[in-house]
């Protein structure tokens, strides 16, 4: 990195610069080189960041008003919505802000999907970002069964019970995930200790994902190498910064209207109802950032190869960079692989509305077909296209398609070149 | 490091690796292990049930280590409709004589082999149990007739301790 030089300006700045480089790390964050040309499909990364803070946060503060037994944890979660002072807004703070990180989450990875930031040199980025996506799950998860309700506790039973597909062992292993015979008090125990755990694991990773995010800089919408720093990039701050906090004032005003008109709507009201390990739910849903691939799950006629389907699905995303033939990133000159990115999230869509719905006639028959082209899409199509697609002729720099398209290139590139 | 020959270093490095390993082993089995049943949950290994109140057609629900087991006094037409299935037919093939030695009594874990619910009663195409969560079928013996479980629902150990009380686990 070029700004390994930087020395602080001031005396004890230097004095401590010298001892530990944190200024020379803050000086590195403000300067980044970030291609002039990022949309707002790239705020998300920030968004995220949010949603990460405002969760361990609000988490941190239920904890001190809950309490992880089978016995009290319902009543512990009415407590802190009746009782505790603002209870109430932290616990549908942290509820809500549950669906609020996966759905940015999801406008992440799909902005990802159709630039192509997943393509080299970015794979490790990807890759730390699926392991984050796949702790998310299983924070959010656990997060689900803590307040001890009918789904907590039947979601907690049909996702320990996905481990029994495992030939030989997996008996063994749901019994030792459950500390007993189900899912009972030493499993709501260890899930909280777990659930705790995890925030800290992903921010821990999100470290990772940024700092290998900064060794080649960020992709862009056109998806070209830009040389940094040039004219092609803005430092990050105050340009980014003051785009990413405009965007995240747009997101909060949603999160709010979740929050504070409809925080239910996204859970399901069985869940206001105490755990009962005799009666099964006539409808079993997980939340809705699950249900496609819940949707996969049930498409499969068989136990364990329904499981494997599920994971899979999760799975091929970090095979994605290799899949992908294509060597160009952005879908804007790729017309063929833009169609099926399109069908891909129609897919996705449909599959998380049928994951919704009871496994039978139509619903089914349309689960299965959705499943059937989700793996087609990565297994067949992407690699296909790659070789075979006409893509459009990609510019020689970010510059290039704003001013070329004007009347007086010349003059744009004229002054293009002063600039220099 | 070009030379092939095994020295005395070699060897001292794969004793500390192989020590070492059985010493991360030993001191991280205690941490997993504490994850299984421990000795309070092992110890409501059995359930008395008094069933004297139950009429022929009628299912009881009661709670055996946390799972529910069902006790059905069934019908003679459901024993007769349990007894006449082909073992062909089955995915988990089964004879009902081997899952109620009492015809009149069937006893077993009302929870679905797929995914761990709780199957309804009188329900399904087989007018045994049906499963809510994901559709599966059980005939009047419990055993799987149709949908994703593997498995016929299990019937765990019991006895009768007298006429009218079945002794679970």
């Amino acid at each position: 990195m070029s700004d390994n030089e930087y020395t602080p300006t001031s005396k004890a700045g230097k004095w401590f610069n010298d001892r530990l480089p944190l200024l020379t790390l803050a000086n590195h964050l403000t300067d980044y080189p970030t291609p002039k040309n990022l949309n707002y499909w790239w705020t998300f990364g920030g968004i995220l960041t949010f949603c990460l803070i405002t969760q361990i946060v609000t988490g941190l503060t239920l904890a001190m008003h809950y309490i992880a037994h089978a016995d009290m944890a319902f009543e512990s979660v009415e407590h802190i919505m009746r009782d505790v002072n603002y209870g109430w807004l932290i616990r549908y703070i942290h509820a809500n802000g549950a669906s609020m990180f996966f759905l940015a989450v999801y406008i992440h990875i799909f902005r990802s999907l159709f630039y192509g930031s997943y393509k080299a040199p970015r794979e490790i980025i990807w890759i730390i970002g699926i392991i984050i996506y796949l702790l998310m799950m299983a924070a959010a998860f656990m997060g689900y069964v803590l307040p001890w309700g009918q789904m907590s506790f039947w979601g907690a039973t049909v996702i320990t019970n996905l481990f029994s597909a495992i030939p030989l062992v997996g008996e063994g292993i749901v019994t030792w995930l459950w500390g007993g015979y189900s899912v009972d008090n030493p499993t709501l125990t260890r899930f909280f200790t777990l659930h705790y755990l995890i925030p800290f694991l992903i921010l821990g990773l999100v470290v990772l994902h940024i700092w290998a995010l900064h060794v080649p800089g960020n992709n862009n919408p056109v998806g070209i190498d830009v040389k940094k720093p040039s004219k092609d990039t803005v430092p990050f701050h105050p340009y980014i910064v003051i785009k990413d906090t405009f965007a995240l004032l747009m997101f909060m005003i949603v999160f709010a209207f979740f929050v504070f008109y409809t925080p239910n709507i996204l859970g399901h009201a069985d869940n206001y109802i105490e755990a009962d390990p005799l009666v099964t739910p006539a409808h079993i849903v997980p939340e809705w950032y699950l249900l496609p691939f819940y949707a996969i799950l049930r498409s499969v006629p068989d136990k364990l190869l329904g499981v494997i389907a599920m994971l899979s699905a999760i799975l091929i995303l970090a095979a994605l960079p290799w899949l992908d033939t294509s060597k160009i990133r952005s879908a804007v000159f790729r017309p063929l692989y833009k169609q099926f990115y399109w069908i891909l999230v129609a897919d996705v869509l449909i599959l998380g509305y049928v994951g919704a719905m009871p496994a039978e006639g139509l619903y089914l028959l349309v689960a299965r077909v959705a499943t059937a082209y989700y793996f087609l899409h990565f297994l067949v199509i992407l690699p296909v296209l790659g070789l075979k697609e006409k893509t459009l002729p990609i510019p020689l720099s970010i510059t290039e398609p704003i001013l070329g398209g004007t009347a007086n290139l010349a003059t744009a590139r004229n002054k293009e070149s002063s600039i220099k | 490091m070009s030379e092939k020959k095994t020295k005395r270093r070699d060897f001292l490095f794969t004793a500390t690796y192989a020590v070492g390993a059985v010493g991360v082993g030993a001191t991280v089995w205690p941490m997993i292990d504490q994850m299984n049943p421990d000795a309070s949950v092992k110890a409501l290994a059995s359930t008395e049930v008094d069933v004297s109140s139950l009429t022929p057609g009628k299912t009881i629900t009661v709670l055996w280590r946390g799972k529910p087991v069902f006790i059905r006094r069934r019908t003679e037409d459901e024993i007769a409709d349990a007894r006449s299935v082909k073992l062909d037919d089955l995915k988990d093939p089964e004879k009902d004589e081997d899952r109620a030695k009492n015809p009149e009594w069937l006893v077993m874990l009302g929870v679905c082999t797929h995914l761990g619910c709780v199957p309804l009663n009188d329900k399904g195409d087989y007018n045994g149990w049906f499963c809510p969560c994901h559709g599966s079928h059980y005939d009047t013996s419990g055993r799987i007739r149709k949908g994703p479980a593997p498995t016929n629902m299990e019937v765990p150990k019991y006895e009768f301790v007298n006429a009218n009380t079945i002794k679970i686990g």
